[in-house]
C-alpha cells in the first residue's frame, strides 16, 4: 500500500508534512520529512530512541515552531486554522505531561471539551454526553468522582486518554499512549483505536511497543530525524526497514496470523564481553 | 462533580467571616467590651454613644473588614500563583512584589526622614511611622509600596523576557527578590532612623487600615475575582501541561499575562495596605485542597475566602493574645503558617511512605 491510498476524492489527506525541519537546542531533530497520512487510517510512527518520533508528532500537531517546511491539516495549511477550530479538529495526547492531581476524573475529561465550549459557558448536554462516552470507552467511568492524584499511573493514563477522546476530533495524535498500561488495557486501547478508525477517524501514534505498532494500517519508520520507510504493516519491505533501524537486533515474524517482533540475541562469538 | 461540596464550604467560610467580623468589632485591646451596648441602647448618654460609634465604625470595623479583604487578596493570589507555576509551594510573593514593595517603603521612609531633617521639623524620623495616622503619610507609603511592587513585577517580567517560560519567570522572580532585598538593606543602612518604622512594615499589621484602604482593597479584590473567574478554565487546561493546553486551543500568552496581572495587582494592593504578611497566600490554597478537590475556579474562590478568614482570625488573636499589647499579625501568620506547612509536609511524606 502506498501512502496515497486513503486520500479522498477531493485529494486531501488528514495530515500532510512537506519538507519538515525542526531544530531543538540548535540540533536538527527532524529534517527533510515529507509525509502524507491518509484519512480514516491508523498510522504508527516507530524508530529507535532519539529518532525524532515525538518531535515529528508534535510538529504535525502544530505544537512546535517549525524551522522549515509546512504542515497541512485536512488539506489546509495548519497556520491558517484558528486556534479553536484546529483544537476541535486535531486532538493531542502527550507523553508524561502529568495532570491536575486535585481535579476529579470527570473534570479532567471535561477539559477535552474546552475547544467546543464558548468562553465562560457551562458544559452543554452534548459536552456531558461526549465526556461520558470517553470515560466509558476507557473504563474510567466508575472512578469519575475520584481525584486524579489518587489514581495509579495506568489509571491516570486512561483518564488522560479519555480527555483526548472527549474532544471527538476527526484526527487524534497520541504520543506513547501505551506507556504504563498493563497488557489487558493495552489490548483495550488497540480495540479502541480500531473502533475509532472504523467510524472514519484518523489516528496517528508514536509507539515503542512494536507488536502493537504492527497492527496499524501503516508504519512510518524513522531514524535520525528522517523517514527511512513508510508502508503497510504486512509489507516485507516494512519489516526489513524495521529490522535495519533497530540494528537487526530484532526480527519480525508471523505467529498465528499476526506479525510479532522477537528479539535477536547477538551470536555468542560476537557478543561484547562484559568488562 | 464536587461543586456541591465547594458551594457548602464557600457558604461555611462566608459565615465564619461574618462571625469573625462580629467578634473583631466587639473585642478591644482590653478584652470583650461593652462598646456595642451604648450603640444600640437608647438610654445611654450621648457622649458614650458617640465614642462607641467612633471606635466601632472608624477603627474596629474598617480594620476587621480590611483584615478579611487583605487575606482574601493574598489567598486568591496564592491560588493563582500555584496554578500558574504548577507548583503547590508557589507563593504569591514569588514574582518579586514583596521585595519591590519593601524597597518602595524603605525609599519613601528614607526620603521622608531626610526631608523632615532638612526642614528641621523637630523629631525627624521618630515622628514617622509606617502606621502613622496621618492620611498623607499613609497615602504616600501605600503609593510607594504599590509602585514598588508593580515595578518589581515588571522587572521580573523583563528579565524573564515575557511570560512564556514559567521556569525562567520563577528564577527571575527569585533574583529580583534577592537583589531588591539587598538594595532595601542598603537604603536602611544609610538611613538608620527609618529602621524601626520599616520593621513595622516588614512584620505586617492590619492595625491602621482605614475605610479608604478597605475601599481600595475591596475594589481590587472584586476586579481580581472577576478576572480570575474568567481565567479559571484556562488554568485548568494549563494544568494538563503546556503542549496539551495549546492543543486545546488556549491562548497561553494572553492567559499567563492575565494571571500575572491578577497576581501582581492582588499582592501589590494587599502588601501596600498591610505590609508583608507571610504564609496566608501559601497556606490558604493548601487548606482548601485538604477540604475539597475541585477545579481552579472553585479553588480560587475558596482560597480567597479562606485567606480572608485566616487573616481575620490571626488579627483577632494578635489583638487578644497579649492584650493590651498587640502582636504584629505577620508574626502570628508566619508562626502558624510555618507550623501548618511543617505538619502538611510530615503528613504527606507519611502518606507516601504507606503507599
Amino acid at each position: 500500500m502506498k501512502s496515497d491510498a486513503g486520500v479522498r476524492a477531493d485529494g486531501t489527506a488528514a495530515l500532510q508534512a512537506h519538507d519538515l525541519r525542526v531544530c531543538l537546542g540548535g540540533r536538527a531533530v527532524v529534517q527533510g520529512v515529507s509525509l502524507t497520512l491518509p484519512r480514516g487510517r491508523w498510522t504508527c510512527i516507530v524508530g529507535p530512541n532519539g529518532a525524532g518520533k515525538s518531535t515529528l508528532l508534535k510538529a504535525m500537531a502544530g505544537l512546535l515552531p517549525l524551522d522549515g517546511g509546512r504542515v497541512e491539516l485536512l488539506g489546509r495549511p495548519l497556520a491558517s486554522w484558528s486556534r479553536r477550530e484546529r483544537a476541535r479538529t486535531l486532538a493531542w495526547l502527550g507523553q508524561n505531561e502529568g495532570g491536575p492531581a486535585d481535579m476529579t476524573v470527570w473534570d479532567v475529561a471535561m477539559l477535552g471539551r474546552l475547544p467546543h465550549q464558548p468562553w465562560l459557558a457551562a458544559p452543554s448536554a452534548a459536552d456531558r454526553a461526549a465526556v461520558e462516552r470517553a470515560l466509558r470507552a476507557t473504563g474510567a467511568w466508575d472512578w469519575r468522582a475520584r481525584a486524579l492524584g489518587e489514581l495509579s499511573g495506568g489509571e491516570r493514563q486512561r483518564v488522560l486518554l479519555a480527555r483526548a477522546l472527549a474532544v471527538e476530533a476527526p484526527v487524534t495524535l497520541m504520543d506513547e499512549p501505551l506507556a504504563s498500561l498493563d497488557p489487558p488495557h493495552q489490548a483495550d486501547w488497540l480495540a479502541l483505536v480500531r473502533a475509532l478508525v472504523r467510524v472514519g477517524r484518523t489516528v496517528v501514534s508514536v509507539l515503542h511497543e512494536l507488536p502493537f505498532a504492527l497492527q496499524a494500517d501503516a508504519l512510518v519508520v524513522l531514524a535520525q530525524g528522517r523517514i527511512v520507510h513508510h508502508g503497510a504493516c504486512h509489507d516485507p519491505a516494512t519489516h526489513r526497514a524495521l529490522e535495519s533501524v533497530f540494528d537487526h537486533r530484532l526480527t519480525v515474524c508471523a505467529v498465528q496470523g499476526q506479525w510479532v517482533v522477537l528479539p535477536c540475541m547477538t551470536p555468542p562469538d560476537e557478543a561484547p564481553l562484559p568488562s | 462533580m464536587n461543586a456541591r461540596h465547594a458551594q457548602a464550604w464557600l457558604l461555611a467560610l462566608a459565615l465564619a467571616a461574618l462571625g469573625l467580623v462580629a467578634l473583631g468589632v466587639s473585642v478591644g485591646s482590653t478584652g470583650w467590651e461593652g462598646w456595642i451596648g451604648p450603640l444600640f441602647d437608647p438610654g445611654a448618654d450621648e457622649a458614650a454613644a458617640a465614642l462607641a460609634r467612633q471606635i466601632v465604625f472608624d477603627i474596629r470595623l474598617p480594620r476587621t473588614v480590611g483584615a478579611w479583604t487583605a487575606g482574601a487578596l493574598l489567598g486568591l493570589a496564592g491560588a493563582v500563583a500555584q496554578g500558574l507555576f504548577r507548583n503547590p509551594l508557589a507563593d504569591p510573593f514569588l514574582l518579586g512584589s514583596a521585595a519591590g514593595a519593601s524597597l518602595g517603603v524603605a525609599l519613601a521612609l528614607a526620603g521622608w526622614g531626610g526631608a523632615a531633617g532638612m526642614v528641621g521639623a523637630g523629631a525627624s524620623g521618630a515622628a514617622i511611622s509606617v502606621w502613622s495616622g496621618s492620611v498623607w503619610v499613609r497615602l504616600g507609603l501605600t503609593g510607594a509600596a504599590f509602585v514598588g511592587a508593580v515595578l518589581a513585577v515588571g522587572l521580573t517580567l523583563a528579565l524573564a523576557r515575557g511570560v512564556q517560560h514559567t521556569l525562567r519567570l520563577l528564577l527571575a522572580g527569585v533574583v529580583v527578590g534577592v537583589v531588591l532585598g539587598a538594595v532595601t538593606q542598603l537604603v536602611l543602612l544609610f538611613s538608620p532612623e527609618s529602621l524601626q518604622a520599616m520593621q513595622a512594615f516588614l512584620l505586617g499589621s492590619t492595625g491602621f487600615v482605614g475605610w479608604a484602604a478597605v475601599a481600595l482593597m475591596a475594589a481590587v479584590w472584586g476586579l481580581c475575582v472577576l478576572a480570575a473567574g474568567a481565567l479559571a478554565r484556562g488554568l485548568d487546561g494549563l494544568s494538563l501541561g503546556e503542549a496539551t493546553a495549546r492543543s486545546l486551543g488556549l491562548p497561553l500568552g494572553a492567559l499567563r499575562m492575565g494571571l500575572v496581572a491578577v497576581l501582581a495587582l492582588a499582592t501589590g494592593t494587599a502588601v501596600a495596605q498591610t505590609g508583608l504578611i507571610a504564609f496566608v497566600g501559601l497556606a490558604a490554597p493548601h487548606l482548601v485542597r485538604a477540604l475539597v478537590r475541585t477545579t481552579h475556579g472553585w479553588l480560587m474562590a475558596l482560597a480567597s475566602a479562606m485567606g480572608g478568614v485566616l487573616l481575620l482570625a490571626a488579627d483577632i488573636l494578635a489583638r487578644g493574645l497579649i492584650a493590651p499589647q498587640e502582636l504584629p499579625v505577620g508574626v502570628l501568620t508566619a508562626v502558624l503558617g510555618g507550623g501548618y506547612l511543617l505538619w502538611l509536609m510530615h503528613r504527606r511524606s507519611r502518606q507516601e511512605g504507606v503507599r
